[in-house]
């Protein structure tokens, strides 16, 4: 398997994701400059990681999705390559129209850094295949924009086609119908504001987020 | 030339800055402040001749992000 994980000036979860991705799959990963305008031959997996990607300066990840590396993601996505895109990684996605909606400022002002439960509302994608629908787990978020915002109709068509992956437990940030991390029309992108990174090892305080990584080298492998 | 484009939240979408400004000013003994809506005001120096419609790209394109927020240009001078 081969994984990418893209670097934009002011990340700070980039290490983290590569960290995952070589723990779940046993590969380093490439780690691919914003400026680049290709990725390398055969990635399978690229990781938009989390941090505040040009200071979020203008809008959170709004930049960062205008980057030449971006076109590079947003074709691959379109052949089908998977992208997982965590906390600013997921307004990048957003704002670069890979995945629908936009998120915007916590409905409570603060900035929510803290574990929260979530549920699993889907187990049949490539990213939630080792957890069970209706699962329970604990994520740590970390973000200031994290309100998750679309309008009725795209809400309407995401529940019902199954692309709410992840669900709050609980109103965290004032996201719309509670939505957590979704998935693309195709189930090859997911975009998530918990940070399943930051859980993979006993250490880190819970290893909840591990599944998600080994479900998606699980999965890779089996494609191959 | 220059131009002025200002960023607003799209009406009907929370806008919690806005809150917090409505409550400080409640706070400093303002009365009478029904609603506090905050935006953005983004002052562009551009090439003598931009065109109207060029502006307009760059506010689609990137300045605004019209699922949640409008956008209004002025021109200057």
């Amino acid at each position: 398997m081969k994984s990418a994980v893209i670097v934009f000036p002011g990340s700070n979860c980039d290490r983290d994701l590569a960290v995952a991705f070589e723990a779940v799959s046993g590969t380093k990963p490439v780690m691919v400059w914003h400026r680049e305008t290709e990725l390398p031959e055969g990635i399978d997996l690229i990781g938009v990681p989390g941090g505040f990607s040009y200071g979020d300066y203008l809008r959170s990840g709004a930049m960062a999705a205008r980057s030449p590396v971006m076109r590079a993601v947003a074709e691959a996505a379109a052949k089908g390559t998977y992208v997982l895109g965590v906390c600013n990684g997921f307004q990048v996605l957003t704002e670069s129209g890979l995945l629908p909606g936009a998120l915007m400022r916590n409905a409570g002002i603060h900035f929510v850094c803290r574990d929260v439960a979530l549920t699993v509302e889907n187990s049949q994608s490539i990213f939630t295949s080792r957890y069970e629908a209706g699962e329970h787990i604990t994520v740590p978020v970390a973000h200031h924009d994290g309100n998750y915002f679309a309008d009725a109709a795209t809400l309407d068509r995401l529940e019902g086609e199954g692309r709410v992956a992840f669900r709050y437990g609980e109103s965290v940030n004032g996201s719309a119908r509670d939505i957590a991390g979704i998935l693309n029309d195709a189930g090859n992108v997911l975009g998530m504001m918990p940070h399943p990174e930051r859980v993979i090892e006993a250490a880190h305080g819970g290893t909840d987020g591990r599944r998600l990584f080994e479900g998606l080298v699980e999965g890779l492998l089996e494609r191959a | 030339m220059k131009a002025r484009v200002f960023v607003t939240l799209k009406s009907g979408v929370l806008d919690p800055q806005g809150k917090a400004i409505q409550h400080a000013l409640e706070g400093l003994g303002f009365g009478g402040v029904n609603d506090v809506r905050a935006g953005k005001l983004i002052e562009l120096d551009l090439a003598e001749g931009t065109s109207e419609a060029d502006i307009d790209a760059m506010c689609r394109k990137l300045l605004a992000n019209t699922v949640i927020e409008n956008y209004r240009i002025e021109a200057v001078g």
